[in-house]
């Protein structure tokens, strides 16, 4: 990592953590909270799906596995009395395992098919949530205690969610630090032999095969890895909404995760964050616009796309070439 | 028995022409319609504004239905998909201009429509019943039967008039097609048109006896794939053979099933899931689409 990277991280966390929390006590807009920890998660889901895109496979699946890794924290939770913070990496691990068991055969479709079976996937995890007698059916599972207190030798790093003078901020820090750590770990892998591989399975899998490249069990890993991120995410949504229901995560919202890929581009490890970002913030800011809000969003969203089909961080690209 | 199977037929008729536009889109575009629900439901509503606020005869209705989507269809061809599909790297592009395009129409069906549940009066009263065997209104059997019409009529287009053999040459092959002479720009436009025309019409057709409501557009889309999945993508004859199987599967299901609940699509889906593991590219599609 340069320096020139170092300082661009190091900026990033000032505005996360210092200039955001200044600026929402300076306009006493509290609910920006709320909307910055939504997009901090579901931009970690967004990271999934990128993932997935980048062995060239098209994911509209992922929000069945965040429903899955809601459900699975949750349970753990309110029947089993296990501790949120350990919770969190099993519904992760548990959404992994499940993603291998589903993606062996679908994984050997591709293109629009393999599109469509995930979206499918996605009414699946809701009409199981809905036929389960575990998961309550439609009624959902409410009033989920928030998370407790995590320490490690007797010494606290995250206090009791209960305890804390306003639970709101400390939502925001701890999913942005789960963003932080997500992206990390998706940069690390892309920038790693790993992720090489990945680049050769997206531009032609019968080659990368033939050159000793196993791609079914990159494949596996790749979607694994990406069903995890879902299902962290899921579960700490859950969490924050003290509450889980069969439509805590639909077809729409699983569209939205790719939506986010596309916007923010299919080419760059930040753009999901940025097209969450830009996406989720920008509904929320649109809602001053009454009926309209609708119009004016998938209108924009039509424009951005008309004036660069290949993600907003594509205009990164121009200036370089330019220089 | 019979009851049930008349009823898949029935279900199955409206599946197969549905299917049949977003499978055309599918094969010329490369394409995944996520706006065809939407497109549906809007013909809905036009054939309801038409026929219930205007006062003419359904069958105008049903014109206007037609003539709507397949000038709202080719104008969102000309103007949106052939410039990102010209200029964006990768084909998946599209499919957020698509989602967008799904939005767009929900927005517009808001502002226009309203959220409320639109129905057209019955168009035939009377029930058909055989010998208690098959009870069936007539005005079902009426949508049936146009829908089956509609679908031979689909198919003799495609298959002898000079159109619909362009249409299959560059579903074929594009640059082979472009080769020999076929306005490539041109028949994309049309068969976007025409996708966006059968949307339109069904959804003209179903106003009379479900009704048409925002909320329809995206689980008609889910259904959609759902039948082009199992008959192959971009195949003319596997999206009629993916709408009846689906509408045979729900008839059955919802008789059998009923007494476990409401698991209908779940079976549906995981079988949907373990045919695919062993064939993925459908009946009658080409493998890897």
């Amino acid at each position: 990592m340069n320096a020139k990277k170092l300082m661009g991280f190091a900026a990033f966390l000032l505005v996360v953590f210092v200039f955001v929390p200044m600026f929402i006590s300076a306009t006493g807009r509290w609910d920006f909270y709320y909307t910055l920890t939504s997009v901090a998660l579901l931009s970690v889901g967004a990271a999934g799906v990128w993932l997935t895109f980048y062995i060239g496979r098209i994911n509209i699946g992922q929000g069945a596995y965040a429903l899955v890794g809601g459900y699975v924290s949750t349970i753990l939770v309110t029947q089993a009395g296990v501790s949120f913070w350990l919770t969190l990496p099993l519904a992760g691990l548990f959404c992994a395992f499940i993603s291998v068991l589903i993606g062996f055969p679908i994984l050997r479709l591709r293109g629009v098919y393999f599109a469509m079976v995930t979206l499918v996937l996605t009414e699946v995890a809701r009409l199981s949530a809905l036929a389960l007698p575990i998961t309550n059916g439609a009624k959902g599972i409410t009033s989920i205690p928030q998370p407790g207190e995590l320490s490690l030798f007797g010494l606290t790093i995250i206090p009791a969610f209960g305890s804390l003078s306003n639970p709101r901020v400390g939502f925001y820090v701890m999913a942005v630090v789960l963003m932080i750590i997500t992206y990390l770990v998706l940069w690390r892998i892309v920038n790693s032999r790993l992720g090489h591989l990945c680049r050769s399975l997206q531009q032609n899998e019968e080659l990368s095969a033939s050159i000793g490249v196993n791609t079914a069990y990159l494949r596996l890993l790749a979607y694994a890895i990406s069903s995890f991120f879902g299902g962290i995410a899921g579960a700490m949504f859950a969490s924050i909404a003290q509450s889980i229901y069969p439509s805590s995560f639909v077809v729409a919202d699983s569209v939205n995760f790719m939506l986010y890929c596309f916007l923010g581009g299919l080419g760059y490890v930040f753009g999901p964050m940025l097209g969450t970002l830009l996406l989720y913030f920008g509904w929320d800011l649109l809602s001053i616009a009454k009926e309209y809000q609708l119009l004016i969003y998938s209108g924009v969203m039509i424009l951005l796309m008309l004036v660069l089909p290949n993600g907003v961080l594509s205009l990164l690209d121009k200036k370089e070439s330019r220089a | 028995m019979e009851q049930i199977i008349a009823n898949g037929l029935y279900l199955g008729a409206q599946y197969a022409l549905i299917a049949l536009g977003l499978t055309l889109i599918f094969s010329l575009m490369n394409v995944l319609n996520f706006a065809h629900g939407q497109m549906y439901v809007f013909g809905g509503f036009v054939t309801y504004t038409v026929v219930v606020q205007l006062g003419l005869p359904f069958i105008v209705g049903l014109f206007a239905s037609a003539i709507v989507l397949a000038i709202m269809g080719a104008a969102i061809e000309k103007f949106l998909f052939a410039p990102v599909v010209r200029r964006s790297k990768r084909d998946e592009s599209t499919m957020l201009l698509a989602a967008g395009v799904a939005f767009f129409l929900d927005a517009v069906i808001l502002l226009f429509f309203g959220e409320k549940q639109r129905g057209v009066p019955k168009i035939v009263n009377g029930v058909f019943n055989w010998d208690m065997r098959i009870i069936m209104p007539y005005d079902r059997i009426l949508i049936g039967v146009l829908a089956i019409l509609l679908i031979v009529v689909f198919i003799a287009f495609m298959n002898y008039s000079k159109t619909g053999r362009a249409m299959r040459a560059l579903a074929q092959d594009k640059m082979a097609a472009q080769l020999m002479g076929v306005n490539v720009a041109r028949y994309s436009m049309i068969g976007f048109a025409l996708g966006a025309m059968l949307a339109g019409l069904v959804g003209g057709l179903l106003v009379t006896i479900t009704g048409v409501n925002l909320g329809m557009g995206g689980p008609t889309s889910i259904k959609a794939f759902l039948m082009i999945m199992i008959g192959g993508a971009g195949v003319i004859s596997g999206a009629i053979a993916g709408g009846f199987i689906l509408g045979m599967m729900e008839s059955v299901g919802l008789t059998v099933l009923s007494a476990y609940g409401d698991i209908t699509y779940l079976v549906i889906f995981a079988t949907l899931m373990i045919f695919l593991a062993v064939r993925p590219q459908g009946l009658m599609g080409k493998p890897w689409g």
